[in-house]
């Protein structure tokens, strides 16, 4: 094997059809190829599987409908307390995943010759021999440290303990740096713990809620949706804070389009009003808070006009807000939304989010902030166990958690010592680095040809595969047992499990099956169970259950459990004063602001208009891109850019011609964006859900369509305290097509 | 049915599972969503609804249909018998919903209110599948205590019912304000 030194200047390499599953799949009947259906209505004849979904992190149970050895139907689990037997349109199209025929068959082996790169179809105990070849012999030759995986989904459990086996414990999460590593720390250092999955809101015994830029309804988050829903029927108001008028605003009391980049000098503004008008709960913040007299000194400067004057939402609808929203309190709440980091300050944000829900006293208290709990499951070691571990966290910022085994650095750090060459070796699980809003895609790809040996574990031939040494095709969930998933905290403690409800389709493996071949091809053995329905029966039997049991119903649920503080009591919270900190000696100590402080973010060129993003209620990026089923729709089949009337106007853009963008660094987009022109969007930014303009030509479904987010992110702001990664300081322009 | 446009939000998960349980053929789907935006920037107002075959009473697509595989079923729903239709499109231009379209097999299509369901006592593909709980399966000879007080006091419309066709389906408007 001549690979190695040869790679690392690697081409992007188009994968050849003939190694996808392309024309097997073609063959089901017409009409239905991509959606799983048969020709039957009705359930007849069928059995029905009860797993997990992984088009999204918020895993819902789901119910596999199975005939003829073929998933027709995917419901909500009846059993599963997230989804309650509802589900979104992603969980329902988990059969546009498995029937996609662009998915890849076989493991990919990159060879050159004459000076050519390209792919080969190879067998597994082959591709298997060559990944551990290569990640064997960098571990050999530059320690653990030089070794690196970047993950997302639920399969990787089993990728971690495989590389646990070596002593490396590099791992990133890219949704930590970009989605919801903010919201995690900030209320690490408020509240002394982590936020969970679903956050900790009381939604549908709420009141009054208020949301800033999070877009509930755009982005379908099963349990939260059905809670807000409830929380409308019984008559709670809604309070949105976004510059665009979202679905979630379309349901409010008061829609505020908010300047962006202005979000916590209106929290100062709102906690200047609580504080200086007597409407915060004294006796709370006596009791259970410290850091009191710091805070309201910070505010004191914050006057609702002032607000008003950065913010441009009027001082009388700040004072309105802030009255409103003490009026209904305790049950009431700020939620602390998800995909938080927009500027690089999105900690002390949450923070400001945290402060302003502990100075109404909502803390743990009906309709407010709560702490769900998991399902008790006993735990595998922890990494800190293997000798070779060099440390647990390798980050370095400040505030980065210590305590995260799945997430040990953040993946822009991984990028920038891979670029450095620190980092000789990258293992890539269900990440499509290319277009995951990490450092930008040029960076990306920079990293990925830097690297010695790159594997790439995937489902589809994503842009990122096109850039690995080796690809080896995972199974889809649909098709696999996972780790039991009790990472998700919720009213009834759960644990549920992933089981597969037909077998892998091609030359495709669970992701249990490859880590363990990678294992033992390293001669380490015992690493994993004999089998992973062994493993998981054991560890369901410490509980009392058994894998047998879980299979019936998909999941084990415990008794509703108390969410609630009972008048009296002490707090005894894990931050270093034991009560909530509305002050941080921690952020102090460490130079930063110890409460949040507004300050301002680059305005855009002229000409220019903020970039903002999100999300299609029926899309999750990169895991539903090129779902055929999915897409169907004709509101999901592409992105578009939301222009407001005003701004369109300005630049001669009619509603649904197609643009290209350019933004502040010259880069413009590859593929034309239609344009929307509408009233509900500020004149200073424009909106793109993120996730289309794929440029892999193998993904035939999603190729060329709309334009790339990812794309034209040239600048990032990242967090100094927790090191996340903000993007929205990009700034977009149009270019005409017929100019393009 | 009633659907509740106050907590709809246009995430089409209706659509998804009707077409799943329905076999709807790639490019149509038997019920879809809308979201409506009114007034001036920035006092606006949004509507989404879940909209499908409105079960008329006194249904044009029947009354047109020369070869009567458009009927009404004994349950009182509209329902197209396959085997005699022609495709002729009759029910696709009496329809004031737009409610109906031609399966690329050849019979006129829409949404069956998941007749096989009910029959089995299961609330329709849509209904059972909705996150927010918008849409409500309702018999109305026959109106339950639960409906009545999600209609109570409400702002609820019916679409066109100037054009005499009896329709079954019911909006709460979004209109309404939080605990009307």
């Amino acid at each position: 094997m001549s690979h190695g030194k040869n790679f690392s200047r690697r081409d992007f390499i188009k994968i050849s059809s003939i190694f996808l599953a392309g024309s097997a799949a073609m063959t089901t009947a017409t009409g239905h190829a991509f959606s799983g259906a048969d020709d039957k209505v009705g359930d007849e004849g069928s059995r029905v599987v009860y797993s997990f979904c992984e088009h999204c992190f918020w895993r819902c149970g789901i119910a596999a409908h199975v005939r003829d050895g073929k998933v027709y139907k995917i419901t909500g689990s009846e059993h599963h307390p997230l989804s309650q037997g509802k589900l979104c349109p992603r969980g329902t199209g988990g059969t546009g995943l498995l029937y996609d025929p662009d998915r890849l068959a076989h493991p990919l082996i990159r060879e050159t010759k004459g000076g050519r790169q390209f792919y080969r179809k190879a067998s597994w105990d082959e591709a298997i021999s060559l990944v551990a070849e290569k990640l064997w012999n960098i571990k050999e030759e530059n320690g653990p440290g030089a070794l690196a995986m970047l993950n997302h989904g639920y399969g990787v459990s089993f990728f971690k303990n495989m590389l646990s086996q070596i002593g490396v414990n590099k791992i990133a999460k890219p949704s930590y740096d970009l989605c919801c590593g903010p919201a995690r720390q900030a209320s690490v250092l408020t509240y002394g713990y982590p936020s969970d999955t679903p956050e900790g809101f009381d939604i549908k015994n709420s009141k009054y809620m208020m949301f800033f830029g999070t877009h509930f309804g755009e982005n379908m988050h099963n349990t939260a949706v059905q809670e807000i829903s409830d929380g409308i029927r019984n008559g709670a108001k809604i309070v949105v804070f976004d510059p665009r008028f979202s679905t979630l605003a379309g349901k409010a009391e008061h829609w505020l389009p908010i300047r962006p980049g202005t979000d916590i000098a209106m929290m100062q503004g709102l906690m200047h009003v609580l504080i200086t008008e007597n409407l915060y709960d004294k006796s709370f913040v006596e009791a259970h808070t410290v850091g009191f007299a710091e805070l309201r000194d910070s505010v004191m400067e914050m006057t609702p006009e002032k607000a008003a004057e950065i913010t441009e939402i009027p001082a009388d609808a700040i004072r309105t807000i802030a009255r409103e929203y003490a009026y209904h309190a305790p049950a009431a709440f700020v939620h602390s939304g998800r995909r938080t980091n927009w500027y690089g300050d999105a900690l002390q944000r949450i923070r400001a989010i945290h402060i302003l829900n502990a100075l109404v006293g909502n803390f743990w208290m009906p309709g407010g902030v709560v702490a769900f709990k998991k399902f008790p499951l006993v735990q595998p070691p922890a990494a800190h166990e293997h000798p070779a571990y060099e440390k647990e966290a390798y980050s370095k910022y400040p505030f980065f958690p210590q305590d995260e085994p799945s997430n040990t650095i953040t993946s822009h750090e991984i990028i920038e010592d891979t670029i450095a060459g620190k980092i000789k070796g990258l293992l890539i699980y269900g990440v499509n680095l290319p277009e995951t809003m990490t450092l930008g895609r040029d960076k990306a790809i920079e990293a990925m040809k830097k690297a010695e040996f790159v594997v790439a574990v995937d489902v589809l031939p994503a842009e990122v595969t096109g850039y690995a040494d080796v690809v080896l095709p995972e199974c889809t969930y649909l098709e696999r047992y996972d780790d039991l998933d009790n990472g998700r905290a919720f009213r009834t403690p759960f644990v549920a499990l992933r089981q597969p409800a037909v077998p892998p389709m091609y030359d495709s493996r669970p992701g249990n099956e490859i880590a363990k071949m990678i294992t033992e091809k390293w001669g380490i053995h015992g690493a994993f169970p004999p089998s992973v329905e062994k493993g998981l029966d054991r560890k369901l039997r410490l509980v009392g259950s058994s894998l047998e049991e879980i299979k019936k119903k998909g999941v084990l649920v415990m008794p509703e459990t108390d969410l609630y503080r009972k008048p009296g009591e002490p707090l005894n919270l894990k931050t270093p004063s034991g009560k909530v900190e509305l002050a941080s000696a921690q952020l102090k100590a460490a130079g930063f602001d110890a409460v949040p402080k507004y300050a301002p973010q680059p305005e855009a060129p002229a000409g220019f208009y903020r970039m903002l993003t999100g999300r299609k209620p029926m899309l999750t990026f990169g895991r539903t891109a090129n779902n055929r089923f999915l897409g169907d729709l004709a509101t999901a089949k592409e992105n578009e850019v939301w222009v407001s009337d005003r701004i369109a106007e300005k630049h001669s853009l009619q509603n649904g011609e197609y643009v290209r963008l350019k933004n502040q660094n010259g880069v413009v987009s590859e593929f034309p964006v239609k344009v929307k022109v509408t009233q509900r969007i500020r004149t200073d930014a424009v909106y793109m859900v993120h996730g289309f303009g794929h440029s892999s030509a193998k993904l035939t479904w999603a190729y060329k369509r709309g334009a790339s987010h990812n794309q034209l992110i040239s600048r990032t702001d990242i967090d100094p305290a927790m090191g996340g990664v903000g993007f929205q300081n990009n700034f977009v322009t149009f270019i005409k097509e017929a100019q393009a | 049915m009633v659907i509740d446009t106050r907590v709809c939000v246009a995430c089409s998960a209706c659509v998804y599972a009707c077409k799943q349980e329905n076999n709807v053929p790639e490019g149509y789907c038997r019920d879809w969503v809308v979201q409506e935006t009114g007034g001036e920037y920035p006092k606006l107002t949004m509507e989404n609804r879940s909209e499908r075959c409105q079960h008329c009473d006194n249904a044009p697509c029947v009354t047109y249909c020369p070869t009567r595989a458009s009927h009404y079923a004994e349950d009182g729903t509209v329902q197209i018998n396959r085997s005699i239709c022609t495709g002729c499109k009759a029910c696709l231009a009496a329809c004031p919903y737009d409610a109906r379209f031609v399966n690329p097999e050849g019979f006129a299509d829409k949404c069956s209110l998941c007749q096989h369901r009910i029959k089995q006592g299961l609330e329709t593909a849509c209904v059972s599948i909705c996150p927010t709980g918008s849409l409500n399966l309702v018999d109305f000879n026959n109106i339950d205590q639960k409906t009545k007080q999600l209609l109570s006091g409400k702002v609820v419309y019916r679409q066109k019912e100037h054009a005499g066709t009896e329709p079954n389906l019911r909006w709460i408007s979004a209109s309404n304000k939080p605990g009307a």
